[in-house]
């Protein structure tokens, strides 16, 4: 049997390694991005210098070898699914069974002037090396879009002493995701690396420099900003037009059942090019997060190898780092406190250290965890959120749930004092760091 | 495509990676007490050695300091290695080799041939470079300068300086913080002052917290002699010695690990940690170097017990009962000590799980081989151990392991193979260590549920050369006999993933059943 396998980003490979582990099939991966599987969220390291590229390769070359998993250099023009065939500009490859795990791309809203030379996105490999080409003589840079690709490019030119002006949207940095404080903190914070940030604002055009590049930016306010390159990181879609215009069924991406079946019998579809047709509740249909491609890679290798199994992302989790401020979310954390919610919040002094917990009022079970800058262990969160443990029994062992590094000093009691001043209560902390429960 | 695997080798480092002002006026002054040196060392006299000496030592430490707040202390708080692949120095570039050169010539110098750093020959005054230190040492220890005391110095200046820079640079992390003033206060207390004052009272030289077999000639005659020589001190420096090695590093490894000596007290290990830190990343990390590293440390540890053996058995074969401890004592003492360590290995396998068999064949036969040569000598009534004089044992493992490869590689080779060098692939008090770290201690380094990218950065920045990434993308622990427990995995890594942790709750299932995402009936979920 030979299982074919689009994109060897953490969907396909974790995909193809679950599979070599289980059976013996042939396993082909086809790629035209790069020839090894690469970190795709290290790629600002390598810009940054902090990295060789070959350092986000997690496997050294021969690992593929020794595990019978082929790589292929290719780029794939359609797909017949029909005949159970992949083609390729130059020549095709049946398959019997075919995993669609082939990402994202940048969102480009049709501004005028996307397409002049001097603008990308980043999410491949090419837009690194757009972007390194463009930066000898770069002096400013104008990156449209406030979540987490915009910030880690911010991050990147500011590397380099690069000026960035940093155009969001929305009236906070990611304020549809952060809840206020955590946006404010992670504005000041972006402030304070010397990047104008500016809210409230909007792209309305590219301007050309007459031989095709991109010189400036007209904003929505009418202002004209020069820079010498634009960052689009308005978010990512599936990257499926290959496969429009076939008997496949896409909405938005890849439609699968929660086997991660298609319309199509032996075609799956994981990761970032993947929509579900019923998520979960509180899930979305597409969730471009490296977690949940992962997650998906080895649930569709197990019902490839004799055990049909379904897609369960369990209790929700995410991560990033935005500049020097470490974010870990566990569970369910709205903006703002759903209708019998409540939420308890602590900030350092320094703004730049916080912990969120909200619960339901009336059970008192925890239902999300929001660290900024302080680290929580995955295991302790995701059982006490999946246990639905009442909110005061998790703060009298929050301890249990701190991953700092030794030394570092605790907040526990810190947050225990705001949950006892906002409820007139005397919970007391029970628990240290280093305590496993 | 182009090759993004080049970019570090770009003709032209971006500006942004380059020094800034304030950096190459600290980097300047530093120099200038650089070549104060250097003219003493080329000969030219200096009026008043020691005003000279306090001058060199002065423009060092403030270029220094100088350099390090230019370079840190006008961003946030937080650990950034930007550039650190693009600049010359730190990519293996011309000045990366051009460093390793001068700084493997001076090894070879100070070694083999400290006469042409200016050590007066066959009780003639010193010259040149060392007799700029003669003053300094004189008022310490009331002798003049030797090139150990030159070196002393300066590699005390070194870790006091490069320490400062290192906690400016990770000044955000206060296991960082705290470490590293742990190694300035053992190099400079213990390493340094404390040997230096003993010597001044006309006590013999001891560094406390150094132990055998690092310490490779504390067996050997002329050591033995000198302690026993010396009253109650010598004696409880010779007791000392011998629990360091036998009681109180296994108790320490068993709570915290090696690193409670190799990244919080040792001296090599407080050169890496500081003046090493811009080099750490260069170590390599492929499966065969760590192949590479098992034979070789544990090789040379075999040497350093086969050659201690021998000494100490020549030792007492030619004291004839003058000590406490005679021939049979350290026959019987030796076998006692394998034979237990032989017992405990099948008695209590649950600690042994992650042994590979091979390895401990080897390591049995090993030990076999080292008793049947030490009783056949025993029991012939043989002064030689392997049929051999252990002096030429004791010179060659002298010149191979305690010159050649701790000094000119271990250091010399900074700039081109990391800082570890020496630690990862020579050190046997590493390898001692590292046995007991992998089996029979409580520490362990965590990885925090499924929350991995596999960026690359633990494993980039690990001076031991451990692919990190392996285990953390897993969930699982990192349980490695190298892991020196400097922290910095855990501090560069962008997602908070990994934490060094000593705890007891499940010491002998450390890495045994991965903690790793894995889909069990009931769906996906982080299992232990």
């Amino acid at each position: 049997m030979r299982i074919a396998i689009i994109g060897n980003g953490i969907s396909g490979i974790t995909a193809a390694r679950t599979i070599r582990k289980r059976s013996n099939a042939d396993i082909v991966v086809i790629s035209a991005e790069t020839d090894y599987f690469f970190s795709r969220t290290a790629l600002m390291y390598v810009y940054m210098g902090h990295l060789r590229f070959e350092d986000t390769q997690p496997y050294e070359p021969w690992f593929w070898e020794k595990n019978r998993i082929e790589l292929l250099r290719n780029w794939v023009d359609r797909v017949d699914f029909a005949n159970k065939s992949i083609q390729f500009a130059t020549g095709k490859m049946a398959y019997d069974k075919l995993i669609l795990a082939a990402g994202s791309k940048s969102n480009r809203f049709g501004w005028p002037g996307q397409d002049l030379r001097r603008v990308s996105g980043l999410y491949s490999c090419q837009d690194l090396e757009k972007m390194e080409s463009y930066s000898h003589d770069l002096r400013h840079a104008v990156i449209v879009g406030g979540g987490l690709i915009g910030i880690e490019m911010a991050e990147m030119f500011r590397s380099r002493g690069i000026g960035v002006t940093f155009l969001v949207r929305e009236a906070g940095y990611w304020d549809m995701v952060l809840p206020p404080e955590e946006s404010e903190m992670v504005g000041r914070h972006i402030r304070e690396h010397g990047i104008d940030l500016r809210l409230n604002a909007e792209l309305r055009e590219i301007v050309d420099d007459g031989q095709g590049r991109a010189c400036a930016v007209i904003t929505n306010s009418g202002e004209r900003i020069d820079c010498q390159y634009v960052g689009l990181t308005a978010g990512v879609s599936p990257n499926v037009d290959f496969l429009r215009e076939t008997d496949l069924e896409i909405g938005k991406g890849i439609l699968v059942n929660e086997f991660l079946e298609t319309n199509i019998p032996d075609v799956y579809a994981i990761g970032d090019c993947a929509q579900l047709r019923e998520p979960r509740p509180g899930r979305k249909p597409i969730e471009a997060v490296w977690y949940t491609g992962r997650m998906m890679g080895e649930t569709v290798a197990y019902t490839l190898t004799g055990r049909k199994t379904a897609y369960d992302p369990g209790v929700w989790f995410n991560s990033a780092k935005f500049l020097d401020i470490e974010y870990q979310v566990y569970g369910e954390v709205p903006v703002q406190p759903g209708e019998g919610q409540a939420a308890l919040y602590w900030e350092h002094p320094d703004g730049k250290r916080s912990i969120r917990i909200v619960y339901e009022q009336a059970s008192g079970a925890v239902i999300g965890f929001n660290l900024m800058g302080v680290r929580f262990r995955h295991e302790v969160c995701d059982r006490w959120i999946r246990t639905k443990t009442p909110v005061e029994e998790v703060l009298q062992n929050l301890g249990a749930a701190n991953f700092d590094p030794e030394f570092y000093r605790q907040f526990e009691s810190a947050l225990v004092d705001v949950y006892n001043r906002q409820s007139g209560k005397s919970v007391t902390l029970k628990k240290r760091r280093g305590m496993r429960l | 495509m182009k090759d993004v695997t080049n970019l570090s080798l770009s003709l032209v480092t971006p500006p942004a990676f380059r020094l800034n002002t304030g950096q190459k006026l600290g980097l300047t002054t530093a120099v200038l007490g650089v070549v104060l040196l250097l003219l003493a060392l080329f000969g030219v006299h200096f009026p008043s050695p020691g005003a000279f000496l306090a001058l060199s030592l002065g423009l060092m430490a403030a270029g220094g300091v100088w350099y390090a707040r230019a370079a840190y202390d006008h961003d946030p708080a937080g650990i950034r290695n930007n550039g650190v692949w693009h600049r010359n120095l730190t990519a293996r570039g011309a000045f990366a080799w051009g460093l390793g050169i001068v700084l493997t010539a001076l090894y070879i110098l100070l070694y083999w041939f400290p006469q042409y750093l200016g050590l007066g020959q066959d009780g003639a005054a010193n010259t040149g470079l060392i007799a700029l230190f003669d003053p300094l040492c004189m008022a310490l220890e009331g002798n003049a300068a030797s090139q150990w005391f030159v070196y002393g110095t300066l590699y005390t200046v070194a870790i006091l300086v490069m320490g400062y820079k290192f906690i400016r640079k990770y000044r955000n992390n206060r296991y960082q913080v705290i470490r590293t003033i742990s190694v300035m206060f053992f190099q400079l207390g213990f390493a340094f002052l404390l040997p230096e004052i003993l010597l001044g009272l006309n006590k013999p030289y001891n560094d406390f917290k150094n132990m055998w077999p690092l310490n490779y000639y504390f067996f050997e005659g002329w050591h033995i002699k000198e302690l026993i020589g010396n009253g109650t001190l010598g004696l409880f420096m010779l007791v000392w010695g011998v629990l360091m090695i036998l009681l109180i590093s296994p108790v320490l490894t068993w709570f915290y690990g090696k690193r409670w000596y190799c990244s919080w007290v040792c001296g090599c290990g407080g050169l890496a940690e500081t003046a090493g830190d811009p080099f750490r990343h260069l170590s390599d990390k492929r499966v065969k170097a760590w192949r590479i590293e098992r034979w070789m440390i544990h090789g040379v540890l075999v040497f350093a017990t086969a050659m201690t053996i021998a000494v100490l058995y020549g030792v007492l074969d030619q004291a004839k009962g003058a000590y406490l401890i005679t021939k049979a004592h350290l026959v019987w003492g030796v076998t006692g000590i394998f034979v237990l360590l032989a017992a405990f290995l099948f008695l209590r396998p649950k600690y042994f799980k992650n042994l590979a068999p091979v390895a401990k064949w080897i390591a049995l036969g090993v030990a076999a081989l080292l008793l049947v040569f030490l009783w056949t000598a025993y029991l012939k009534g043989s002064s030689r151990v392997f049929f051999m004089n252990p002096e030429p044992l004791r010179k060659w493992y002298g010149f191979l392991i305690g010159s050649a490869f701790s000094g000119v590689i271990g250091v010399g080779f900074y700039p081109l193979m990391g800082s570890r060098v020496w630690c990862r692939f020579g050190c046997p008090m590493a390898a001692i260590l590292g046995i007991q770290q992998k089996f029979l201690s409580r520490f362990r380094i965590i990885t925090n549920g499924g929350q991995c990218i596999s960026c690359g950065n633990c494993s980039a920045y690990c001076e031991m050369g451990i692919d990190v990434r392996a285990y953390a993308q897993k969930g699982q622990d990192v349980v490695r006999a190298s892991c020196v427990g400097c922290g910095i995995c855990a501090a560069v890594c962008p997602r908070g993933v990994l934490r060094l942790e000593n705890s007891a709750a499940d010491v002998s299932e450390r890495a045994g059943e991965l903690r790793a995402l894995r889909i069990s009936e009931s769906g996906v979920t982080v299992v232990r």
